[in-house]
Formats: structure tokens, C-alpha cells, sequence
């Protein structure tokens, strides 16, 4: 099985596109690959807890926080995420804060990298 | 694994999206990617910009004056200042009417040695076959 890095870089509203990035590491989770989830840009807004499910918008924490159960490994942009006024005490449980050299290390050891959206 | 290979493409311009600033601060943040690393790994980047991207290279931006922010010319001249090789695809330039003489083509102004490469879209395409990891911004 493959290790697999996505850099997601979409926002919650807006377009479909971080609603895919889930559904894709969702699907490759299943099949029994790692997936580490790399949230950069606008995508940053999923490291703020305790969003409300409306059935107008997406909403991609349960099923992140489902992932991330099955080992789906999460880090967020600091600079991106303090950026837009999302703070360390906002991250839901378990997902990390790095600068971007972390995520380009994580490029080294991975089998594919696939890039996600953003505006 | 020893040294992997990462071409960052820009396909978007500048200031309208964050993107080409993501696809610089990466690349850039690759000089001190080694603290995350197994000994003797590390990560080669090269930055290219193509389509509309060709427009983050354009030289004399004033977005500090205009918007209060650091322009991308900035960070490309970061990036030859650091050795990382900067790339700009000749027939989008061609295409947006731009020449050589419209674009940042050095960084001596920040003592860099290293140019700014003026490339055909095939050498691009070599480029991006040779490549471990393709990062589309």
C-alpha cells in the first residue's frame, strides 16, 4: 500500500473542491493507503473546532475527524492559519501546526502528491 | 531516498490569487526543509510560470506602494537570491505580448548570481516528466 500526501488548499465555502479532497482521502483510506493531508491557503478554515453543520453549506469536520480516527494525518499552515486570525487553541483535537518546511519534507518519503484547489 | 526533485507550476497571476505567493513561500521554505528530514535527504525545487502566471514576472510590480503587501517580485528575487531556479515560459509571454525586457530577469540588486530562465513550453514539459512531484498552484 501507498503513502499518500494531499496539499489542499481550497476554503470550506465556495466550490466543491475541499469537499473532494475528503472524499478522495476517504476513498484511498479505504483501499489501505496512509494519507497525510497537508491544509494550506483558505483551507486553513478547517482548523477552527466546534463548526456548525448547516445543510446549506459543506461541512467536512465529521468526516475529517472520522479520517483522522483511521490514522489520516492532518497539519495545518500556522502562517496561513494566524494569517486569517485561526490561533492554536482553535485546532480540533489532533490535528498538528507546521510551517511550510515541514510539508515540503513530507514531499521526500511520500509515493504521490496531489495538489488541491485554491482561489 | 537522497535528493528529491519538486517543480512548483504557477498557472495564476498575481495579487487576484494567493496561490503563486503559496507556490513561492513554499519553495522557498524548502531551505530549511532538512530539520525535517532523514540525514542526507533534501528537496530540489524549481519554480516555473506559465499561462497567466507569467504575470507574477513581471518587473517594477508596486504592490507595497499600492496594496501595502510584498510584491512577487520580491519573493522570485528571494529565490534566485537562494539559488532556486526561476522559470518563464517564452510563449505565454509571446501570447500577453511581454519580452525579456518587460520581466525580473536577475536579482543582482540582492547579490544573487542566478538568473531568471527564459524556457520553451517543451523543455517545460521535460521538465515536469523528470520531475518526482509535480505542485500546481
Amino acid at each position: 500500500m501507498g503513502d499518500l500526501t494531499l496539499g489542499v488548499f481550497p476554503s470550506l465555502v465556495g466550490s466543491m473542491s475541499l469537499d473532494f479532497a475528503f472524499k478522495l482521502a476517504e476513498a484511498a483510506i479505504t483501499k489501505g493507503h496512509t494519507v497525510n493531508m497537508w491544509l494550506s491557503g483558505n483551507a486553513v478554515m478547517m482548523a477552527k473546532k466546534g463548526q456548525k453543520a448547516f445543510k446549506d453549506y459543506s461541512h467536512n469536520e465529521k468526516l475529517m475527524k472520522e479520517l483522522m480516527g483511521k490514522g489520516m494525518l492532518v497539519t495545518v499552515c500556522e502562517a496561513c492559519a494566524e494569517a486569517r486570525g485561526y490561533h492554536k487553541e482553535d485546532v480540533p483535537e489532533g490535528m498538528k501546526r507546521a510551517s511550510m518546511d515541514w510539508y515540503l519534507a513530507k514531499t521526500v518519503k511520500t509515493d504521490k502528491l496531489l495538489h488541491i484547489g485554491g482561489e | 531516498m537522497g535528493a528529491v526533485n519538486l517543480l512548483f507550476v504557477v498557472q495564476r497571476p498575481p495579487y487576484k490569487s494567493e496561490n503563486p505567493r503559496l507556490a513561492l513561500t513554499h519553495a522557498i521554505a524548502s531551505q530549511t526543509a532538512e530539520i525535517y528530514m532523514d540525514d542526507g535527504d533534501s528537496v530540489v525545487p524549481t519554480i516555473v510560470f506559465v499561462g497567466d502566471g507569467v504575470l507574477n514576472a513581471v518587473k517594477d510590480q508596486q504592490a507595497m506602494k499600492v496594496y501595502g503587501v510584498t510584491t512577487t517580485e520580491n519573493h522570485i528575487k528571494s529565490c534566485l537570491m537562494i539559488d532556486l531556479p526561476v522559470w518563464v515560459c517564452k510563449e505565454d509571454m509571446a501570447r500577453l505580448g511581454l519580452t525579456e525586457d518587460n520581466m525580473i530577469t536577475n536579482a543582482e540588486d540582492m547579490g544573487a548570481d542566478l538568473k531568471t530562465k527564459f524556457v520553451s513550453f517543451a523543455e517545460i514539459q521535460k521538465e515536469m516528466e523528470s520531475v518526482k512531484h509535480l505542485l500546481f498552484f
